[in-house]
């Protein structure tokens, strides 16, 4: 103590050294606790403070994706979605006054009651208000400000050809996802995946960084489709005003390329439209082209009579006693309209004699017979990638009497749908090969399978081609400037195990022009009822309408002469019973 | 030995500063890019928009019903179209 009384002394205040090493102890301290808790946060809660730092700038965000869409041939669109919004509410929130409430009413298009009864609803915390509103509706019910109502984005699917194209590219639902037809068949391709990916986002809510990309979005697949609109437009319309005129239930029609297997044209009526599907009936929605089945009738006799010809036994001029127009087999008996002592093969085709047709079967092999139907795609779906194609039911060989082998040769028995039908004429319009058929446009010739001869298929369109001749069953088929050549038919129809007296359908398939065939038509009319019901005269025409316009379009060169053709007002000749 | 340190000092400064801006540039262009993107995906909606409205204006029943209706148009005699064959078959 002496010494620092000494100091003092001097002036001078001599601090005890104990201070000073208290003072840096304690820093060292302090600075220990330092470098531990930076450790302590650094290295063992580096992941939560990680986390909560991002969640003050990164953000989880959605990538849409569009639907794919349908387009024509020729790049015309058949099916585009676009964005819409969806208004939805939180109805313990929602709150406005008596003019907000009437103009939100006005823009929804409600009943206030409709309105009280959705924010009224079971969850308290979500309500739509209504789904898929124009963009401009939703603008105008935004601008409204009203507080707890909201709108999120969705797509909604347009079809802008409606109800010409409704059977075909079919409709997706609610939720985007396809349901019917191509929409369904397709939906894998068309189909979009949303995807998300983690960003940072600066003060202002731009995105500044790439973080991560969580699933990468994947836009749909355009699809173009083989059929070509204006043949389609024509097609449908073509078949709408038959259907009326002659006060039939429905009709169906397909187009073919015969070079490609494309599919030009496909309609059926009724038709609805699909941008609008409330109060669908079944009866609607049925496609008769591909997937209901029906009895051909005499449009299949043709290929009896090339599995004749084929035989080499027969020639087309070859006769065949047909006397007296009528001919019985077990207690059933096949009727001729116009009975004729005799006719030639040729005849038998222009005239529709189911006699001659029968009599032809019976002297073949069913065996034969079956081969042929089988081959010809008869009995299995056609590979077209279009949901719900039916097979058609052409029974084993085995099982046929001989009645049934006469009356498959006119196309009783054995059931198949239009579209098989069209394909399985593809072997008269080539020279002899079933062309494949295709919905999607592959713009490419399809090599098809060779079921024939040559020589024969060419003698079949020889005789088609006079069966729509004065003195055939179809010479309303003819168009002007083009040769045709096709087969009628004239079937009853169905109905509890018998076939109905008075019940018919009516149908054509024919193909032109006859010196290089490029297209395959069928018509089928369901229930013709205001007056006539022959194939010849109900479904014929539709053929020569469509023909037209679908040589026209595709700029096929003319074949025939140009000059009026002389259009026979219902002639006995286009009558036939099957 | 404490000059090189100044100067290193100051590199690493220049370089912590550059840094910086650069990655300030980078989220800058990265955000146009953005806005493009959002313009881009905008345009193509549009353009299915207007594709769909064509398809509707450009309907073949409408077109027809136009042409023959308000304009009097109608399918001239086949007699008086002649074909002319093309060179690239489609």
């Amino acid at each position: 103590m002496t010494s620092a009384v000494g100091t003092a002394a001097q002036g001078l205040v001599r601090l005890p050294v104990w201070r000073a090493r208290f003072v840096l102890a304690a820093l060292l301290v302090a600075f220990a606790a330092l470098t531990l808790r930076a450790l302590y946060l650094q290295a063992l809660k580096t992941d939560f403070l990680q986390e909560k730092g991002d969640a003050r700038y990164s953000r989880l965000l959605e990538v849409p994706a569009t639907r794919g869409r349908i387009l024509d041939r020729n790049g015309e669109a058949l099916a585009v979605s676009t964005p819409v919004k969806s208004i939805w509410a939180i109805p313990s929130d929602v709150e406005f006054h008596a003019a907000q409430r009437r103009k939100l009413l006005e823009l929804l298009g409600m009943q206030g009651a409709e309105l009280d009864k959705r924010l009224a609803g079971p969850a308290r915390d979500f309500a739509y208000l209504k789904r898929q509103v124009p963009p401009d509706t939703a603008e105008a019910i935004a601008q409204l400000g009203v507080r707890g109502i909201y709108e999120s984005r969705e797509y909604r699917r347009y079809y802008p050809a409606g109800e010409v194209t409704a059977h075909l590219i079919g409709f997706t639902g609610v939720d985007d996802a396809g349901q019917e037809g191509i929409e369904l068949a397709h939906q894998d391709s068309l189909g979009g995946r949303a995807g998300s990916r983690r960003v940072l986002k600066d003060r202002l809510g731009r995105v500044v960084e790439d973080v991560e990309s969580i699933r990468a979005a994947q836009d749909g697949k355009d699809l173009t489709l083989s059929i070509d609109s204006k043949i389609q437009s024509l097609a449908y319309s073509a078949l709408k005003s038959a259907v009326l005129q002659n006060r039939a239930k429905a009709g169906a029609l397909v187009a073919l390329d015969v070079r490609s297997g494309e599919v030009l044209a496909l309609a059926n009526v009724p038709s609805f439209n699909p941008n609008n599907r409330a109060r669908l009936s079944g009866a609607q929605l049925r496609n008769r082209v591909i997937t209901d089945l029906f009895e051909p009738g005499s449009t299949l006799k043709p290929f009896t009579i090339a599995l004749a010809l084929e035989s080499g036994k027969v020639g087309p001029q070859t006769m065949i006693a047909t006397a007296p127009g009528r001919m019985t087999l077990a207690n059933y008996t096949i009727r001729d309209v116009h009975p004729a002592a005799a006719l030639t093969i040729t005849q038998v085709l222009q005239k529709s004699s189911n006699v001659g047709a029968a009599k032809l079967a019976l002297a073949m092999p069913r065996e034969a017979m079956w081969d042929l139907f089988h081959r010809l795609g008869f009995g299995a779906a056609p590979e077209l990638g279009f949901p719900g194609a039916a097979a058609g039911r052409l029974r084993p060989y085995r099982s046929w009497r001989p009645v049934e082998q006469a009356t498959m040769a006119y196309g009783h028995g054995i059931s198949l749908s239009l579209i098989q039908l069209a394909r399985a004429y593809t072997i008269f319009a080539t020279d002899g090969e079933l062309v494949p058929l295709t919905l999607v446009k592959t713009g490419a010739a399809a090599t098809g399978e060779r079921l024939i001869s040559a020589q024969t298929a060419r003698a079949v369109r020889a005789m088609l081609e006079t069966a729509v001749q004065p003195g055939g069953t179809g010479p309303r088929a003819r168009v002007m400037g083009w040769r045709v050549a096709g087969k009628t038919g004239t079937a009853h129809k169905q109905e509890n195990g018998g076939y109905a007296a008075d019940k018919y359908l009516a149908s054509f398939v024919g193909f032109a022009p006859v010196s290089a065939p490029r297209v395959v038509i069928a018509v089928m009319l369901d229930e013709p009822t205001a007056g006539r019901h022959y194939g010849g005269s109900v479904a014929a025409p539709v053929f020569a309408q469509v023909a037209q316009g679908a040589l026209r379009a595709l700029g096929v060169p003319h074949d025939a002469p140009l000059e009026p053709l002389p259009m026979p007002t219902d002639t006995e000749e286009t009558r036939e019973s099957t | 030995m404490a000059k090189l340190n100044l100067l290193l000092l100051a590199v690493l400064v220049a370089c912590a500063l550059g840094l910086v801006t650069s990655q300030h540039k980078g989220r800058k262009v990265f955000s146009d890019l953005e806005r493009e993107h959002e313009r881009a995906r905008e345009l193509d909606i549009e353009y299915g928009r207007l594709q769909l409205e064509a398809s509707t204006w450009g309907l073949h029943s409408r077109v027809e019903r136009i042409a023959a209706g308000s304009l009097g148009l109608r399918a001239p005699d086949p007699r008086r179209v002649r074909l002319i064959a093309r060179d690239t078959a489609r």
